[in-house]
């Protein structure tokens, strides 16, 4: 009896997959590690593991349409003489001009005006383009410190010290020569050409103890007008909101790992950093433990896409949100429009993550003057601001179904988790259970 | 200075004594002062060590102040004449867009950090990170620098007449470090470089303005960035 070894598939190796194989080529070729923009790629709990209960027997919904579900949010009430007042709690996070076009950071100012919120530099001063176009403008205070000065300070509307961001905890900014204009290397006091590294600890305060001081001398500077946040990556978020709140913020601003960076090594976007689901809770347990939830506001950012995100973060106990990607989205970023240019960068739409290169086809992370003028801000900026009033409109819809008429109403009580992992982050229960891991009820 | 003038400039003085008097109506009333007023001088009497004093500043007043202070004193100083006649906590002068800040004592660390402009003189020693990521200040330092002084410096002047601590000019962009005395160990990317003619002249200007009388140009050293950090590339990487 003959015997014939019947056909076995060629299997691959789920640790050595086809991407990581491509990566040890890539590395072994060039010699450099992967630089990248936008946050993390791989998959994390997130608020698409969390679900509304909505209203029943024991809790009536509000009419739709009908019945007031207020969305507005006052940030920096702490302290400032000049709190800020918007109408949706859905902010513009901090992207540079510099990361991005002018064209592009007019469009965010405009949408973000229409829609009654701010919007925030970045990372290489505050330009004059979105000052005009930004009817609330966050001006941030950086480690690098490019393009500070008292002038913008004063003629900001509130000011965010950064201290980290969500996708590289602990790492400072880079910009490479590629998108070093000469209007940029100006702003910035550098050489054109040249790779910008921005710092990643500030050059002046080292701890909580000196950022209280520095926080008094912004107030000092300002006269005590300005609402003051601080920004921090999601890594220890119970203990850096509670440090921010003693070093004197006003507003805590806490980005998890999802949250998109202009440019940074896919090695520390992929490993660096916790999920935004994970850092909510500590933040608020922080903030409640000193008296301050609701004194001191809490923004959270890093994958908010929709108004179920906006709603489902500010259930779980945060005053604001802010994005950053899904606005550059909103705007043009990754549109099957130019998919034939995706193609000749050996990309995709929806994939494109080079925006370190400055070649964007949709002229929204580059300073090519000629691949700028294809976004044209007053579209877009209309586009951000529709896109704004659904995300705002959809949490009024979820709130109103669990019968809150604020979207501040909402709470952990109107949640439930998908898996086991969702439910101990959001420390919300596995649905259909009253189990919360870690906190007993099994 | 002679009793006349010093007479006449005491009346017109406005002396805020940060014993009695809280530092928010000394800031306020510096930002107060209007473009072209004559009421432009400030005496402020026992500091004791406080912080934030005179920032913000963005007129051409002229501040004393009688004692030590602590952070941050003159910060974003844009154009204001601010003497500290004692010595100065960290961060003095941060960000100075303009103007003139002199330390009759010592300065703690970042002396000058990221400061854009204007004239930081340190008639004692300044200790670590003194013009830490500078963009375009002048700082003249009569005693000694500790170490990382002008780390990723990326504009302007730094004159040292003592020695400078470990690792000057750390990742330096286009700073430019004058040392007379020894310098313990350069940073990465930073290199000795000539002393050419026009170096000569420019620090002549520098010790002037900054009144040091008695010392030679040519008695310094220069150090700048060789560049080769600047455009990244794998076989720098035991650079860092």
């Amino acid at each position: 009896m003959s015997y014939h070894n019947p056909y076995t598939p060629p299997r691959k190796s789920a640790t050595f997959d086809d991407y990581t194989l491509a990566e040890i080529r890539r590395a072994a070729a060039t010699g450099i590690y992967d630089i990248r923009g936008a946050g993390t790629k791989r998959k994390v709990p997130h608020f698409d593991d969390l679900l509304f209960l909505g209203a029943s027997i024991s809790r009536y919904p509000l009419e739709g349409y009908r019945e007031k579900c207020d969305t507005s949010v006052v940030l920096g009430s702490r302290f400032a003489k000049k709190p800020i007042v918007l109408k949706t709690p859905i902010t513009i996070a901090g992207m540079s001009f510099g990361a991005l076009s002018g064209n592009a950071k007019e469009a965010l100012g405009r949408g973000a005006t229409i829609a009654g919120t701010s919007t925030t530099t970045g990372d290489g001063g505050m330009t004059d383009e979105e000052r005009v176009h930004s009817q609330t403008l966050v001006y941030q205070y950086l480690p690098s410190r490019y393009g500070m000065n008292p002038k913008d300070l004063r003629r900001a509307d509130a000011i965010e010290v950064v201290v980290g961001q969500g996708a590289k905890p602990g790492g400072g900014g880079m910009l490479l020569g590629q998108k070093i204009s000469d209007r940029v290397a100006n702003m910035r006091n550098l050489p054109k050409g040249i790779d910008q590294r921005s710092a990643c600890r500030h050059p002046d305060w080292t701890g909580p103890d000196d950022l209280e001081i520095k926080i008094m001398e912004l107030r000092e500077i300002t006269d005590w007008e300005k609402p003051i946040y601080v920004k921090v990556g999601g890594a220890r978020p119970y203990y850096d909101t509670a440090l921010a709140v003693k070093a004197g913020a006003d507003v805590v601003v806490l980005d998890g790992m999802q949250g998109g960076t202009a440019a940074t090594q896919d090695v520390f976007i992929e490993n660096v950093g916790m999920p935004t689901l994970a850092c909510i809770r500590p933040a608020v347990q922080a903030l409640q433990d000193l008296g301050m939830h609701r004194k001191v506001q809490l923004i959270i950012s890093g994958g908010i896409r929709s108004g179920a995100d906006v709603a489902k973060a500010l259930a779980l106990g945060a005053d604001a949100v802010a994005i950053g990607t899904a606005a550059l989205v909103a705007i043009g970023d990754n549109d099957p429009h130019w998919e034939e240019e995706y193609q000749k960068l050996g990309t995709t739409a929806g994939a494109y993550d080079d925006w370190h290169e400055g070649k964007d086809p949709a002229g929204i992370t580059t300073q090519d003057p000629e691949l700028a003028k294809r976004l044209d801000p007053i579209v877009a900026g209309r586009r951000l601001a529709n896109y704004l009033k659904v995300m705002t409109l959809e949490a009024q819809t979820i709130a109103r179904a669990c019968g809150k008429n604020h979207l501040h109403n909402l709470e952990p009580e109107d949640l439930v988790a998908l898996t086991i992992e969702a439910s101990a982050m959001a420390q919300v229960p596995l649905a259909g259970t009253s189990w919360i891991p870690g906190k007993g009820g099994f | 200075m002679n009793v006349s003038v010093q007479r006449e400039s005491l009346e017109a003085m406005r002396v805020f004594d940060l014993a009695t008097t809280p530092l928010r109506e000394l800031n306020s009333a510096l930002h107060a002062i209007a473009p072209g007023t004559n009421d432009t001088n400030f005496e402020v009497v026992n500091p004791r060590g406080s912080h934030s004093v005179a920032v913000g500043i963005d007129q051409p007043v002229t501040v004393d102040v009688r004692g030590s202070v602590g952070y941050y004193c003159a910060g974003m100083n844009d154009g204001g004449s601010v003497t500290v006649h004692g010595s100065a906590g960290p961060g003095i002068a941060e960000n100075m867009m303009s103007g003139t800040v002199v330390i009759e004592g010592d300065a703690s660390q970042y002396a000058g950090a990221t400061g854009r402009g204007g004239l930081l003189v340190i008639k004692g020693n300044a200790a670590s990170r003194c013009g830490i990521s500078m963009k375009g200040i002048d700082i003249v330092v009569h005693g000694n620098i500790g170490h990382m002084s002008a780390f990723m410096g990326q504009s302007g002047h730094l004159v040292v007449l003592g020695n400078a601590g470990d690792a000057l000019g750390d990742s330096l962009y286009e700073a430019k470090l004058f040392v007379r005395g020894e310098v313990k160990s350069l940073g990465a990317d930073c290199v000795e470089k000539e002393m050419k003619p026009k170096h000569i002249k420019l620090l002549a200007e520098l010790l002037e303005k900054a009144g040091v009388t008695g010392v030679a140009p040519e008695e310094f050293k220069r150090y700048g960035s060789s560049r080769k950090l600047y455009n990244f590339n794998i076989d720098n990487a035991d650079a860092y």
